[in-house]
């Protein structure tokens, strides 16, 4: 690590804006020596509680992560917040708006917000996102939200960075909600029902409510959820409930009677006028009782950890082979000699694969 | 052993300071920024220095663009180079002004360390190449 790069280091570690700053400036631009700096921090991370949030777009993402911000600052916790937006394809270029929303909060440095541009590098953005994180998290923030708009796989790969995600499901969504199912509703802990106060947002909640039940149906006995519930999902009877698990995690959430599972929870919000917002923390808090409880936490942060070890690995390999191509004459030459009808893409990537592999098959006796 | 592969992108807080609603020029600088390759934050209307100060320091920009069509910008620009100092940012911060600047207070802002003023009828081609070309090296 250089010189500059410990200073750095040593500035973010004292609570120095700026360094903080600059530290996510060069993970974002994967400047030389950005590993040296997040593994520098990698000790000091652990402390903080990140949430993810998604939803499409208009679903008032920012607007709920500006009110979330504020009241967790009005409960004397310090704040860090990414913002990822999507960049032209084209001309890199992009818009980053979330900014704007975070009305309540502006001029208090205590909240630290970050735009940030989903560059479209190959899964870049979700690291550069992590290592933002841990970068929020070394500087001594209390809570970290990840913002995002929930599309692709991307855009999952971000929120599966949080320990807790929330869906955000604009009322009257319709058959967006059946949509829903792929992919998003998976990873969703808590579904957030915004601008609750429109027409229809009752039947979203239904059509919610109803999904999460196929999902996790295993003889489910509904009908006891009271119609004025904001956070649905209580203890399913069946089965003999284990009451000591369910009462660790409160009764805004619940624990699935045999598995033991989170049953998602719904939240009914109105962001522009805070109406839900301390349900949705007190279900957020709850959620992570859960995990801590359940082990599920530990699980998720050592599946985290392998699978960063392994995009790592990855990123090393792809550039290795990236300098392996160019030895061979770089890709142009190799499209050309393809499209030429001298070889195919498949004989390439064995010539260019099969030096190294001998290399490490020599090796095998000798694990270094 | 790393990629190497660095990604850096030019950043731009475009700024509305002050009680000042007029905002189409900042969305068309935004836009056009934008279609250059550049990622840029608009800071939304009716901002006060120190939270177009919290906004640079935090997003990292290397280029501030306020904006200023009434006439207050010799209180409110030198708020907002203050605050950059203060953060430790000014330095490698370009600052422009854009909108309605008499001559005569042009010079002046340069003194206090803003990098250029780009009055009406300035070319957006004009805009971005000065920003490619002074963008502050790191």
């Amino acid at each position: 690590m250089t010189v500059d790069d410990e200073t750095l280091v040593d500035e973010l570690l004292g609570g120095k804006q700026r360094a903080l700053a600059r530290t996510i400036t060069t993970i974002e631009n994967r400047e030389p020596g950005y590993r040296d700096l997040v593994s520098a921090l990698y000790e000091h991370t652990g402390n903080a509680e990140v949430i993810g949030i998604t939803g499409s777009p208009g679903a008032g993402k920012s607007t709920l992560v500006d009110k979330l911000t504020n009241t967790y600052r009005d409960r004397g916790e310090t704040v860090g917040v990414i913002a990822v937006d999507p960049s032209s394809p084209y001309t890199g270029g992009a818009v980053l708006g979330d900014r704007i929303r975070m009305a309540s909060n502006v001029g208090d440095m205590e909240v630290f917000f970050r735009s940030m541009s989903a560059r479209g590098n190959l899964g870049g953005i979700s690291t550069a996102t992590a290592d933002a994180v841990k970068a929020l998290d070394a500087f001594g923030k209390d809570k970290i939200i990840v913002e995002t708009v929930g599309a692709g796989q991307n855009e999952i790969d971000i929120v599966r960075t949080a320990d807790t995600v929330a869906v955000l499901v604009p009322p009257d969504s319709g058959d967006e909600v059946q949509t829903l199912k792929a992919g998003i509703l998976e990873i969703g802990d808590v579904f957030v029902v915004n601008k609750s106060d429109l027409p229809g947002a009752d039947r979203t909640v239904q059509e919610l409510k109803e999904m999460i039940q196929l999902r996790g149906d295993t003889g489910v006995s509904g009908g006891h959820h009271g119609p004025d519930h904001h956070a649905l999902g209580d203890a399913d009877a069946a089965g003999g409930t284990d009451a000591g698990t369910a009462s660790a995690v409160s009764e805004a959430a619940a624990a699935d009677g045999e598995a033991g599972n989170w049953t998602p929870s719904i939240v009914e919000t109105v962001a522009t006028d805070g109406t839900g917002i301390d349900e949705l923390i007190d279900t957020f808090a709850a959620h992570r009782e859960y995990m801590e409880a359940s082990g599920r936490l530990d699980e998720k942060a050592r599946t985290r950890t392998a699978e960063e070890i392994r995009l790592l690995l990855r990123e090393d390999a792809s550039g290795l082979l990236e300098r392996e191509l160019d030895r061979h004459g770089g890709i142009e030459a190799l499209v050309e000699a393809v499209h030429a009808g001298e070889t195919d893409p498949y004989a390439i990537a064995d010539e260019v694969v099969d030096p190294i592999e001998e290399c490490l098959s020599d090796r095998q006796d000798d694990p270094a | 052993m790393s990629v190497d592969q660095t990604q850096r992108s030019i950043r731009c807080l475009v700024a509305k300071v002050g009680l000042d609603g007029h905002d189409r020029g900042a969305h068309v600088i935004a836009r056009a920024f934008r279609d250059a390759g550049f990622e840029v934050i608009y800071s939304g209307l009716h901002k006060a220095p120190d939270e177009i100060v919290q906004a640079a320091v935090q997003e990292d920009v290397d280029v501030i663009g306020i904006s200023i069509l009434s006439g207050a910008h010799n209180t409110l620009i030198p708020k907002v180079i203050d605050g950059l100092k203060e953060y430790d940012a000014f330095d490698d911060t370009l600052v422009l002004v854009g909108g309605v600047i008499p001559d005569e207070d042009k010079e002046d802002l340069k003194q206090m360390g803003v990098a250029e003023v780009f009055g009406p009828g300035t070319k957006m081609e004009e805009t971005i190449e000065f920003v490619r070309e002074n963008v502050p090296e790191r």
